[in-house]
């Protein structure tokens, strides 16, 4: 029997449906006191006095820490090596001298009740010297009036090729220019972080960790100048992740502290106002394209200048998502000459980190604007311009030439073309045109679009695993990647399963503990399945090896006579429980166990195509999804349904971003989108049909098992697509360069085009 | 502001269970089923009655947890994801939503659930129920499979309901 590649049930979900959860804001210990977080209600001053006194004095608050006690401890760092002065940027973990944003985290209360922690926050009074905030990261216009010039923390510049002789040779010039507003991942969950210190403050173990447990340890211990083993971190349960959960914030840092300070657990957990000021942000960039381009629609060479609007302070991720955006634009066409220069500039403003296909999701739509610009433009069939474009698949591997923080990026196989006609064909993309076309002849705004992509997968290229047999006959095994709900355990159950012969239900997994495995890469980058699956697939062939020896040795077999198949162990015909090599020959014989370590060669790009459809009403301009369809090609599949799943969850996650999401802040700096109401995420009414194509056609050989990464292919191109399809909804006229597209950017772009045809009209007059 | 709050005590049924709790009163519903009641099911995912995640059944109708105050709830039934209205109706649900793959984190999952609840025993058409499950927020599983797992309910809705007779 064989489990990688059935679209099993989730082995997760009882506990889940049954509410045997361990979310951090459920936890309690003994004694435990709860935190309470204030901040800067000021996008920009001076920090002249904190004044605590009155809130001291309210019955039930324990301690106030200001930035004097935190002076000492380090900012948080950055997770990969870059250039030093780039540490200029980084975040106290309590503001000193200066407030930077609206939501910096300025004093903590430590209360018995987070009630009164919340009432005594209301007591506390800054003495600030306001400051003109920067609140465009574009560098202002002459009538800005503020007279300031925006900062610019990092600039980037990537490129190969002759792009001047590219741009001689051109028969076509294209510039455009995108936007993409800044927005955030948004889990059900918000933050939350518990501190409980151990006896002799030497350490603490922390829950609500998440993501990078062992990355994240390492970095509080280094603040908090304490032996990384003795600081613990613990993964519960966690209720989404997309990016911004689990990284190391402010927050964590201040209830470690504050528990080691009064030797009591501490806990923390973040609200959902909270949420919108002091967890990352995302995207915000402005990317302008200018292409060289032949007279058949082929892209000579390409230049992207990019903006990031960064916000206050660079976090753990530094400049890297606008790093990825100038890695990733060319996706997966050839372009012989290219260029990206970036410019990370910092704002007071949120400061941004990576969510969901972080660079791509931006770069995806100006690239695939450009494809739809030129096809548009020459007239030559959107599907067409694009086959003439892509690297072929006689070219793979593929030397992009260019580096991803840091990295040779090598596409490892695929055929693009391929994957495009199986997506054209099975979801009969000329048939949706047609369809469209004859709505829109009847007097509706609907339209089709499609967009393609390039995803990188299973970065952080080392992980480790371990598997060890209980005494009552089970597996326990051991991954540090981290579950945010994507059904991790069950696809390490899967594929433990296969490579030691036994079932899933043998095994019983263990994710997210420092103490328990040494070394983990953590899960991002949609790296879990194939970092940790590879892992556990290594461990599981050794232990499947160790079993057999193990029998063979107790039983007084020759190892050929032990068959372990189908979740049963047999010696010589005879059924053997496995609990009865938990202890060998006596009390002396080691554990079953093994531990070893994965290092993957590259990285893994899978890719696919994406259609939308839409339909526009000609009234409000409201934009309305009605069909979607993916096809991906994901190299092999664990869990189908779990591939689908991240697929489809995805893609509502990135026609949000097409659609309605937008953090917003007045000129002045203060921020308008603090809640659900005023940040709009995709409900079910939103939702279009899916169809999904997984494809298996090009595993990967970077791992044995052929994997390619699933969680961020349904919303990287889901910007292009929807954008595509508004487009043709309004044949052409009506041509969006910026996401979202609200109704207010649509009715912008729909007057300036008839005041536009008007003028024409009045010249032919 | 002042800290010291009226409190006192109130009694309502959970999930088919007379309780008497001592509460302040300016404690939310939410708040008191999670930390007074062990109600592991009732999450806060915003507290401004936006996104659902604390929908319970308060005398059979689903509410928003967070934006009743405990003391609203004295004299009430409240039901919870851990009960639903019935053990069958979990049981279905649960089944339902687990051959779907109707949740992933599994945070927004009970205020589902409880909305389903709701649908089946009112036998709503599809429509109507896509309509009171756009009330809830998810952010993991995009709802497709969330409304397969509904539609899938109430095709069987009748064969159930004869087995339960």
């Amino acid at each position: 029997m064989s489990f990688v590649g059935k679209p099993v049930e989730r082995v997760e979900d009882e506990d889940l449906l049954s509410a045997r959860t361990r979310f951090v804001g459920a936890l309690s210990f003994d004694n435990m006191l709860h935190m309470h977080v204030v901040r800067s209600p000021h996008p920009h001053a001076c920090l002249n006095a904190i004044g605590v006194d009155r809130a001291k004095s309210v019955s039930g608050v324990v301690a106030i820490f200001t930035g004097s006690d935190t002076r000492e401890l380090a900012p948080i760092g950055f997770r990969r090596v870059v250039e030093p002065e780039l540490s200029l940027y980084q975040q106290p973990v309590l503001a000193l001298d200066r407030l930077r944003y609206v939501g910096e985290p300025v004093a903590i209360i430590i209360a018995t009740d987070p009630r009164i922690a919340e009432d005594a926050a209301e007591l506390v009074t800054l003495d600030v010297e306001c400051l003109p905030p920067v609140s465009n990261a574009v560098a202002p216009g002459p009538d800005d009036g503020l007279g300031l010039h925006v900062q610019e923390a990092a600039g980037i510049d990537k490129s190969y090729g002759d792009i001047a002789a590219a741009f001689e040779a051109a028969a076509h010039r294209f510039s455009i220019s995108c936007e993409i507003a800044r927005q955030t991942a948004v889990p059900m969950e918000t933050r939350g972080a518990l501190a409980v210190p151990h006896g002799d403050a030497s350490g603490f173990d922390f829950y609500g960790a998440a993501k990078v447990v062992h990355a994240n340890r390492a970095e509080l211990a280094r603040i908090l100048c304490l032996d990384p083993n003795r600081v613990v971190l613990r993964e519960g349960h966690v209720g989404g992740g997309f990016g911004v959960r689990g990284e190391l914030y402010p927050e964590d840092v201040l209830v470690a502290f504050a528990a080691l300070r009064l030797q009591r657990a501490v806990r923390w957990i973040e609200d959902r106002r909270e949420h919108f000021l002091a967890t990352n942000h995302s995207r915000g960039q402005v990317v302008m394209l200018d292409a060289a381009v032949d007279h058949n629609g082929v892209i000579l060479g390409l230049t992207a200048d990019i903006v990031a609007d960064q916000g206050a302070y660079l976090r753990t991720h530094e400049i890297k998502v606008a790093d990825l955006s100038c890695a990733f634009l060319p996706g997966p066409y050839r372009i012989p000459a290219y260029r990206a220069q970036a410019s990370v500039r910092l704002t007071n403003k949120t400061p941004c980190g990576t969510y969901r296909a972080p660079g791509r999701f931006e770069a995806t739509f100006a690239m695939e604007r450009m494809m739809d610009t030129i096809s548009r433009v020459l007239k030559i069939d959107p599907i067409q311009v694009r086959r003439r474009n892509l690297i072929p698949a006689s070219e793979m591997p593929f030397d992009r030439d260019l580096t991803a923080a840091g990295k040779k990026v090598r596409y490892d196989s695929g055929d693009y073309g391929l994957t495009l006609d199986k997506a054209v064909r099975a979801f009969d993309f000329e048939g949706m045109r047609k369809s469209a076309a004859d709505r829109r002849a009847a007097g509706e705004h609907v339209g089709v679009g499609l967009a393609m992509f390039v995803e990188k997968s299973g970065v952080a290229l080392r992980e480790t695993a371990s598997l060890c047999l209980s005494s009552d006959g089970s597996v326990e095994l051991v991954t540090g990647a981290s579950s945010l709900g994507q059904g991790l355990e069950t696809v390490l159950s899967q594929i433990a399963a296969d490579s030691v012969g036994l079932d899933m239900s043998d095994f019983k997994v263990v994710r997210g503990q420092t103490d328990r495995i040494s070394q983990s890469g953590g899960t991002f980058g949609s790296r879990a399945t194939i970092m940790a699956g590879s892992a556990v697939h290594a461990a599981g062939q050794l232990f499947r090896q160790a079993i057999i020896k193990r029998a063979a040795e107790l039983f007084d077999a020759a190892p050929e006579a032990v068959h372990l198949q189908d979740g049963r162990l047999e010696i010589a015909g005879q059924p053997v429980d496995l609990s009865r090599l938990h202890m060998g020959n006596g009390d002396n014989a080691p554990a079953l166990k093994i531990e070893t370590t994965f290092d993957a060669e590259n990285v893994s790009y899978p890719y696919g195509v994406h259609i939308a459809q839409v339909s526009v009403d000609p009234d409000t301009l409201q934009v309305r999804a009605e069909r979607y369809c993916i096809a991906y090609d994901i190299g092999r599949a664990v869990n189908p349904d779990l591939v689908k799943g991240q697929l489809v969850g995805g893609a509502v996650q990135g026609i949000g971003g097409a659609l309605f999401e937008e953090i917003t802040y007045s000129n002045d700096g203060y921020p308008h989108t603090t809640g659900l109401s005023t940040y709009a995420i995709p409900k079910m009414a939103d939702i279009p049909a899916f169809d999904v194509l997984v494809l298996e056609d090009w595993p990967s050989p970077t791992n044995p098992l052929g994997l390619k990464g699933a969680g961020e292919g349904g919303i990287n191109a889901a910007g292009a697509a929807v954008a595509a399809a508004v487009e043709d909804a309004f044949s052409s006229q009506l041509t969006p360069y910026r996401l979202p597209m609200t109704a207010p950017y649509l009715f912008k772009l729909k007057t300036a085009n008839e005041r536009r045809r008007r003028q024409l009209d009045n010249l032919s007059d | 502001m002042t800290t010291e709050q009226m409190s006192g005590h109130i009694s309502f049924k959970l999930n088919g269970r007379e309780q008497i709790v001592s509460v302040d009163t300016r404690t939310s519903l939410a708040d008191e089923l999670r930390e007074q009641c062990g109600m592991a099911s009732v999450r806060v995912g915003c507290a401004q009655g936006e996104c659902g995640t604390c929908t319970i059944l308060l005398d059979g109708m689903p509410i928003r947890a967070c934006l009743l105050l405990a003391v609203q709830a004295d004299g009430a039934h409240v039901q919870t994801a851990e009960a639903l209205s019935s053990p069958d109706m979990l049981a279905r649900i649960k089944r339902a939503f687990k051959k779907h793959k109707a949740l992933q984190c599994g945070y927004c999952t009970p205020g589902f659930l409880v909305l389903v609840d709701y649908i089946l025993r009112r036998a709503l058409p599809l429509d109507e129920a896509r309509h009171v499950l756009s009330s809830n927020l998810c952010r993991c599983t995009g709802y497709e499979p969330i409304v397969s797992a509904v539609a899938d309910l109430l095709s069987s809705r009748g064969d159930e309901l004869g087995e339960l007779q």
